[in-house]
């Protein structure tokens, strides 16, 4: 089982990454690109029965270490 | 006074802070390396700068999950002085011993340059030998200092005194030039609320002898000296005269 985990920060807090290559895309031409905000992404290989249980233990994780849910959020996709 | 120095792998100021500790000060003092559940007979405890596990993730993001933390944080809740200087105060951060989280840099520079701090507060065991509103030059090295929280928590902040550093110029004024990374109202220091956990990103201890270009931060060490010798009672310490020392 997979679980896809994706980290961002929450809509509330600047990103000066994200801000940073929003401005070097409209530097390069790209000017319909209203915003960028950057995060992480993680792979994560779960031995677990069946999805429901490989995203209860995804989630824990993200909520333990993956995130830091004072500027974070996460969202996550499980496969097969 | 025995000061325990806590060593993640990736820690780079370890060895500055407990010269500071032993040679300046003359104080007992113990590296202690991460891996290890006890601090021993410390009377105080400092998490010192660097990058600890390479800031891999997040700044102590995975240090905050060393074996020697349920230690530390259990010697804070029994009101023992702990110190964070810049990764150590990142991982106290992660470890929700104090509240709030970094963020990059506003200008994602890594800014590495002496500064100018004003002590807000003084009743913290890391303060108490300063003057209220007293400005240190101490220097800065970090690429995520910026400091946040939710606007809701800045103001509890604020309002309970727990701001203990804050970035100024070096007249002393709060000017947008002197905020060197963003720092949500150019804080640069908390504590907590019992006001034992310290945590800054300033450098105290790359700048208390003169042939380094400041003896400012010096404050902060001497300060822990003059709460111990206020609060201890022998070798045992006194948490009632420790908390009248602080809430005086």
């Amino acid at each position: 089982m997979q679980a896809r985990v994706f980290v961002t920060l929450k809509p509330s807090v600047f990103d000066p990454q994200g801000t940073t290559v929003a401005e070097a895309l409209h530097t390069l031409g790209y000017n319909a690109v209203r915003d960028v905000r950057q995060g992480k992404y993680f792979e994560l290989e779960i031995d677990a029965p069946n999805a429901e249980e490989a995203r209860r233990l995804a989630a824990d994780a993200a909520h333990k270490l993956l995130s830091n849910p004072v500027i974070e959020s996460y969202r996550i996709e499980v496969t097969s | 006074m025995k000061i325990a120095i806590v060593v993640f792998p990736g820690s780079n100021c370890d060895h500055d802070t407990y010269h500071v500790a032993k040679e300046v000060l003359g104080q007992d003092a113990e590296l202690i390396w991460h891996k290890e559940t006890s601090l021993g007979r410390a009377d105080a405890v400092i998490l010192p700068g660097g990058f600890a596990h390479g800031d891999y993730l997040r700044t102590g993001a995975i240090a905050r999950f060393s074996p020697i933390m349920p230690a530390v944080a259990k010697f804070a809740a029994a009101g023992g002085p702990v110190l964070g200087i810049c990764n150590g105060f990142q991982v106290l951060l992660e470890a929700g011993m104090l509240p709030g989280a970094m963020l990059r840099n506003r200008q994602l520079q890594f800014r590495c340059e002496f500064l100018h701090v004003r002590v807000e507060q003084t009743n913290t065991p890391f303060t108490v030998a300063s003057r209220a509103g007293q400005i240190i030059k101490v220097p800065i090295a970090h690429g995520d200092g910026n400091y946040y929280a939710e606007p809701d928590v800045i103001e509890r902040l604020e309002r309970n005194r727990q701001v203990v550093f804050r970035y100024v110029s070096s007249s002393g004024e709060v000017t947008e030039g002197s905020n060197p990374n963003g720092s949500v109202n150019h804080i640069a220091g908390i504590c907590n609320e019992a006001r034992n956990v310290v945590g800054l990103m300033p450098h105290p201890e790359r700048a208390c002898e003169s042939a380094i270009g400041s003896t400012d931060g010096l404050v902060v060490f001497q300060s822990l000296l003059k709460w111990g010798r206020e609060s201890f009672n022998g070798d045992t310490l006194t948490m009632a005269t420790a908390s009248a020392v602080l809430n005086k």
